[in-house]
């Protein structure tokens, strides 16, 4: 038996994957609009008051990024799960982590960075102080594919479950604890004016590490998923 | 080339069939049956290496093709994008980049009328043909079939009644489940009639 090459393999993986996210474009808005009505509810639920809304505005702006993120992560393996695809991948003999990586990167592209490119817009809503803003930004594209990474391994240990949807987001919230409190405390500490570099430092290991870590978490939890 | 001796697979402490053996050499064809529930996609699944066998020895020296029930075509992909993608992750190592592979394979198979419909609009017996597919740009030389003729039509069984004659020219060898209304015509094979595990049976007796 012969394979195409690594690399022809990920290509056509990465290009049906935009091509099938393309095609399903309206299920890609809705976590996005649920980003934005989230974030419209709080001014109405806790009061308009600009003093109270800039304090909160980065908790909250990384909570609904969160929730956005996990409500996208039940679909990234299951429609292959169960047409069977996933076993044919994995019986292809390419690598499985391969598999994942292609999936993890595509979800970012089409779930993670929108919500980057919403957040200054976000930001204003909240009424978030200007320097708080590039932070913001910058603590989310730092931290948004951590999401994709952390959330595939859930994703992959329950896509064999009929309503998997709650058991991944029990499973997957705590782990991404620490990135909330970091993301959140460098933005805070952005607008009093503090140094904030190390808290986004602490975010940019966490995603190396979650990079080099993760597709190989998800490809043995696809494969007890599998069996 | 296959070589299985007392196999058997257990599913909650109970067999889902009795421990089977045989061998399978190349240019040979196995027809697995039995009836509904005994176990024949279970047996080919453990063949291929989706699960672990519970009983028994499993001696596979090349890594099979397994094609099952489940098509693994994309509902939001055309019938050309499905079997390109399929072809350039797990075709031979070639055919990512034979020209021209592709629509041949399309008009093999008879889809080249619907060959840029979406995956959704296919008939089950389309679906099947797209699936199976992949049997003319594949080179492994162990097929598993599972149920491989049910929803085609006349013209698509005589069709791959060829494509499996012509595999098996070529030294490969096949294992082919059927429930029993069809079988490959005009083939020497040997037959493996599978029986369920004895609780299941008496289970189902009762």
């Amino acid at each position: 038996m012969s394979r195409p090459a690594l690399a022809t393999a990920f290509v056509a993986l990465l290009r049906r994957d935009f091509l099938l996210a393309y095609r399903r474009r309206t299920e890609l808005l809705q976590p996005l609009v649920f980003l934005l009505v989230v974030i419209t509810l709080f001014p109405l639920g806790v009061g308009p008051s600009p003093q109270l809304l800039a304090n909160i505005a980065p908790g909250v702006i990384w909570i609904a990024a969160l929730l956005a993120t996990v409500l996208s992560l039940d679909s990234l393996f299951r429609s292959d799960y169960e047409d069977g695809t996933l076993e044919q991948m994995a019986l292809s003999g390419q690598p499985l982590a391969l598999i994942a990586l292609a999936r993890i990167v595509v979800h970012w592209l089409v779930a993670g960075l929108p919500i980057v490119l919403l957040s200054p817009l976000l930001a204003l809503w909240m009424n978030l102080p200007d320097a708080g803003v590039p932070v913001l930004v910058k603590s989310l594209v730092i931290g948004t594919p951590v999401l994709s990474l952390i959330g595939a391994i859930g994703a992959a240990l329950t896509v064999s479950l009929k309503r998997g949807g709650q058991l991944l987001s029990l499973l997957v919230f705590p782990l991404y604890v620490p990135l909330l409190i970091l993301a959140t405390s460098a933005v805070s500490a952005a607008v009093a004016g503090l140094p904030y570099n190390g808290q986004l430092g602490l975010i940019l290991a966490g995603m190396i590490a979650a990079l080099t870590l993760a597709p190989f978490a998800t490809a043995a939890a696809l494969k007890l998923s599998l069996s | 080339m296959l070589s299985v001796s007392e196999l058997s697979f257990e599913r909650y402490f109970e067999r889902v069939f009795e421990p089977v053996s045989f061998e399978l050499g190349a240019g040979s064809l196995l027809l697995v049956t039995g009836a509904n529930g005994c176990g024949k996609t279970t047996l080919l699944r453990v063949l291929a290496g989706l699960l672990e066998p519970s009983e028994g020895e499993l001696l596979c020296h090349t890594p099979p093709l397994y094609a099952g029930h489940n098509p693994a075509i994309k509902d939001d992909l055309s019938v050309e994008e499905n079997i390109r993608f399929m072809m350039h992750f797990m075709g031979r190592r070639d055919s990512a980049t034979e020209t021209g592979l592709c629509q041949r394979v399309i008009s093999k198979i008879g889809l080249a009328a619907v060959a840029q419909q979406q995956g959704r609009t296919l008939s089950a017996g389309q679906r099947k043909r797209c699936s199976l597919s992949r049997l003319l740009f594949c080179d492994e030389a162990l097929w598993l079939l599972d149920e491989p003729y049910s929803n085609l039509d006349q013209e698509g069984i005589v069709l791959l009644d060829d494509i499996v004659r012509e595999h098996l020219d070529a030294g490969g060898c096949c294992v082919m489940t059927t429930h029993g209304s069809l079988r490959p015509e005009g083939f020497e094979l040997q037959e493996c009639r599978l029986r369920s595990g004895r609780y299941q049976a008496a289970w189902q007796a009762a």
